[in-house]
């Protein structure tokens, strides 16, 4: 009886040391460094403002994606809301389509409820998905600090690879003042077989709120 | 490329602090002014790179970015309390130039403002985020506390103690 006991406690307290390690290598590798160039991405599945669960799976034919967290009234986010729309209408049909992620805690955050942007992507006749990343989960996976932040995905044998993370272009505030189209170019390069040239930018963004 | 330093001026109603309200009190109302320069990265440089004797804690903000609001009491205090020691603080905004009047200005007088405070107005953030630190994502708040002999930069939010307990690592 007692070296059954024993025996129980024992197999608990492993398996807890091995869960808790378990923990701290997933937070010291996973959520505060997140994807890089380079990283191959876990699909996600994250609520639709149509209702609908999405993945990447279920894009068999998209060539890559271009992820970009982004929210509902943070000034960059908002100021880069018809870019956004216009860089899915140049490459969703090119095989990458934008996969937009609203990162932040309502909770925190009160402006960025899913039924607030349901209505923003209504107002603003997203052609693109705008997910929910309710668990904020996804975020930390690919290490987004800010929104808008933007990773560039390529398909390559079977798994999605980082080929780009940063800003869309140079200009955030103003898109006719734009003179480097960071991400398109990055996107322009893939699509002629080329290697991105410029891997990482860095924009100033509003931190995102969990 | 022309840098130029514009300096912008408004007048601001004081109805517009707090305890009164707007419309009915014109009769009470004073005028103030506040300057808040506009600054190119190039000229918030010698902000950022000052070799005197003072210890200087920058932040960069806006009047939009919640978590950088209830940061700032923190600043202020700090601006305060550690005058005598020969501490500066500068709160660098990011605010649009186009929101200098309608809301950075107003901001900076209801909530009495006595640090100094720049507006930074450089679209081209890739080009400056790492030379403000190699380590900034580009989220704010960010901050950088630096002496003459020393530079720390963090991307988080501070309460006045984890702010004092930086301030005092650098002053020793």
């Amino acid at each position: 009886m007692k070296i059954k006991q024993i025996l129980t406690v024992s197999i608990i307290a492993i398996f807890s040391i091995v869960m808790l390690s378990s923990y701290i290598s997933l937070n010291s590798e996973s959520i505060i460094k997140g994807y890089q160039i380079g990283s191959e991405v876990a699909d996600i599945n994250l609520l639709d403002v149509d209702n609908k669960m999405v993945s990447f799976s279920d894009f068999s034919d998209a060539k890559g994606f271009i992820v970009i967290f982004t929210c509902n009234t943070c000034p960059y986010a908002v100021a880069s809301e018809d870019r956004i729309n216009a860089l899915d209408a140049e490459f969703k049909t090119k095989g990458y389509p934008v996969i937009a992620i609203n990162p932040n805690n309502p909770d925190v955050q009160p402006d960025d409820t899913f039924v607030l942007m349901q209505q923003k992507a209504k107002e603003k006749e997203f052609t693109f998905p705008y997910l929910f990343d309710e668990s904020h989960m996804v975020y930390a996976q690919f290490g987004a600090a800010k929104t808008p932040h933007v990773y560039l995905l390529q398909k390559e044998d079977g798994k999605r690879i980082v080929k780009y993370i940063g800003a869309i272009d140079d200009n955030v505030r103003k898109a006719s003042s734009v003179k480097e189209r960071f991400l398109a170019n990055a996107i322009n390069e893939l699509l002629t077989g080329k290697e991105v040239s410029l891997k990482e930018t860095k924009a100033i963004g509003c931190s995102v709120k969990v | 490329m022309l840098f130029f330093l514009a300096c912008a001026e408004k007048k601001v109603d004081s109805n517009q602090k707090e305890g009164l309200n707007s419309s009915d009190n014109k009769i009470a109302k004073t005028h103030t002014s506040t300057k808040i320069p506009i600054l190119s990265f190039k000229e918030l440089m010698p902000l950022l790179n000052k070799n005197n004797d003072s210890v200087y804690v920058v932040n960069f903000w806006a009047t939009w970015c919640k978590p950088c609001i209830k940061e700032l009491p923190a600043f202020e205090k700090i601006n305060a309390e550690y005058k005598e020691e020969k501490v500066k603080v500068i709160l660098v905004s990011l605010d649009f130039p186009e929101q200098l009047e309608k809301q950075l200005i107003p901001f900076v007088e209801k909530r009495d403002i006595m640090s100094e405070v720049v507006l930074l107005d450089d679209a081209d953030a890739n080009s400056w985020i790492p030379k403000v630190s190699e380590k900034w994502s580009g989220a704010i708040p960010a901050t950088v506390i630096y002496s003459n002999s020393e530079r720390k930069f963090y991307e988080r939010s501070f309460t006045y103690e984890e702010l004092e307990t930086e301030l005092e690592s650098i002053l020793k």
